[in-house]
């Protein structure tokens, strides 16, 4: 039954999850704080935290760790499945549909516009996460670095992500960070 | 075997995306590139619809990468794919929440994360710039004036600075969602037949 109401929950969280990121936090708080009582404003704001800076999507891992904290290993597996499952349904309608009228021209001309709108929504992205994590002139090189390496060479995001967790390590030992 | 490399595609994706639905944008680049599942046009395009729809962004974008590769089982192994290493590593981390967020290495290994997280995107940002602005045929058929004049999509570089002006410098129109912004421009498109 709580295993049930947590896949519901995330489920619905999901669904109002719209473009994800900080419109989440509202959505959660009332859901999951408010209304079932699984965790308080300031845990879920922990979670968030570190959602945030770990691997994968923040809403899924904020929904691993609610779920796990409300019903073990299961609960957050259900918890996740539950907040990816709208999406699966949603998305592979739309997609199923814009694929037989991809060839119509007015969608062709629709979505050459909405290309260019989706290059300002990154570049807004970038502008964004730009102010809360190159602080120092550490971080701008390592920024620098991967810009210009990533556009002109052609090296799998994977390595850059690697080399530079170790380089944060390094930088911050030799007393770099800050500076 | 296809869903094999999509589920490995992605979970790669999970593992090292770090920062966000957007942070899946330079894997998903790398990946068109490497596997030829979908162009780069293509991948703009699902990305303009992953912030139009409901759920998390990163999410929408591997269902929606699975179905185009594989249809709906496609669509369930790549999502599948992508959450798997977040609840391995969340449920690991869960246990030790206090230590981890207080842990030195782990800071410090982020504050090299973040601005790599950023180089990637605007990266990844910068070559779907490259496709929507640029018409690289023009330059091919001619030199001089005309031919570098002809090299940008005028329309689309028009719609840029308005879209520009709109999100940053409107306060009215700051706060509105994204996807107000990609409806508006579907309608523009339309209208001026980019």
């Amino acid at each position: 039954m709580k295993l049930l109401s947590l896949f519901l929950s995330f489920a619905k969280v999901g669904v109002m999850t719209f473009g994800g990121g900080y419109a989440m936090i509202p959505i959660l708080e009332r859901e999951i704080v408010d209304k079932q009582g699984w965790a308080s404003s300031e845990e879920l704001m922990d979670y968030y935290a570190v959602g945030q800076c770990t691997p994968g999507v923040i809403a899924v891992n904020t929904a691993t760790f609610i779920g796990y904290k409300v019903g073990g290993i299961v609960g957050g597996i259900i918890a996740t499945l539950g907040v990816v499952f709208p999406s699966l349904v949603i998305i592979t309608l739309i997609a199923g549909i814009l694929t037989n009228f991809a060839d119509i021209p007015a969608v062709k001309s629709a979505f050459s516009a909405i290309r260019v709108c989706v290059c300002v929504l990154i570049f807004n992205a970038v502008l964004k996460l730009w102010k809360g994590a190159v602080k120092d002139k550490g971080a701008l090189v390592l920024f620098l670095l991967v810009f210009v390496l990533s556009v002109f060479f052609d090296i799998s995001p994977v390595i850059f992500v690697l080399l530079c967790a170790a380089a944060g390590i390094v930088l911050t030992r030799m007393g770099v960070r800050g500076k | 075997m296809i869903f094999l490399r999509l589920f490995w595609e992605f979970f790669k994706t999970g593992l090292f995306a770090v920062g966000g639905g957007m942070a899946t944008l330079p894997f998903l680049y790398d990946m068109s590139t490497r596997t030829g599942w979908f162009t780069q046009a293509k991948l703009a395009d699902m990305i303009a619809v992953s912030e139009s729809t409901p759920g998390p962004i990163g999410v929408n974008m591997a269902t929606y990468v699975g179905f185009e590769t594989a249809g709906i089982p496609g669509a369930v192994t790549a999502t599948l794919g992508l959450i798997c290493p977040s609840i391995i590593i969340i449920l690991i981390i869960a246990r030790v929440l206090k230590q981890f967020r207080e842990n030195k290495t782990v800071d410090a290994a982020f504050y090299g994360l973040r601005p790599c997280s950023i180089a990637l995107i605007a990266a990844a940002g910068l070559l779907v710039a490259k496709i929507t602005f640029l018409d690289t045929e023009a330059l091919e058929l001619g030199s001089g004036i005309a031919a570098f004049a002809g090299l940008f999509r005028w329309k689309a570089v028009a719609l840029a600075a308005v879209l520009l002006v709109a999100t940053r410098g409107v306060k009215a129109l700051k706060k509105l969602h994204p996807v107000v912004f990609i409806a508006a421009s579907a309608v523009i498109g339309i209208l001026f037949s980019f």
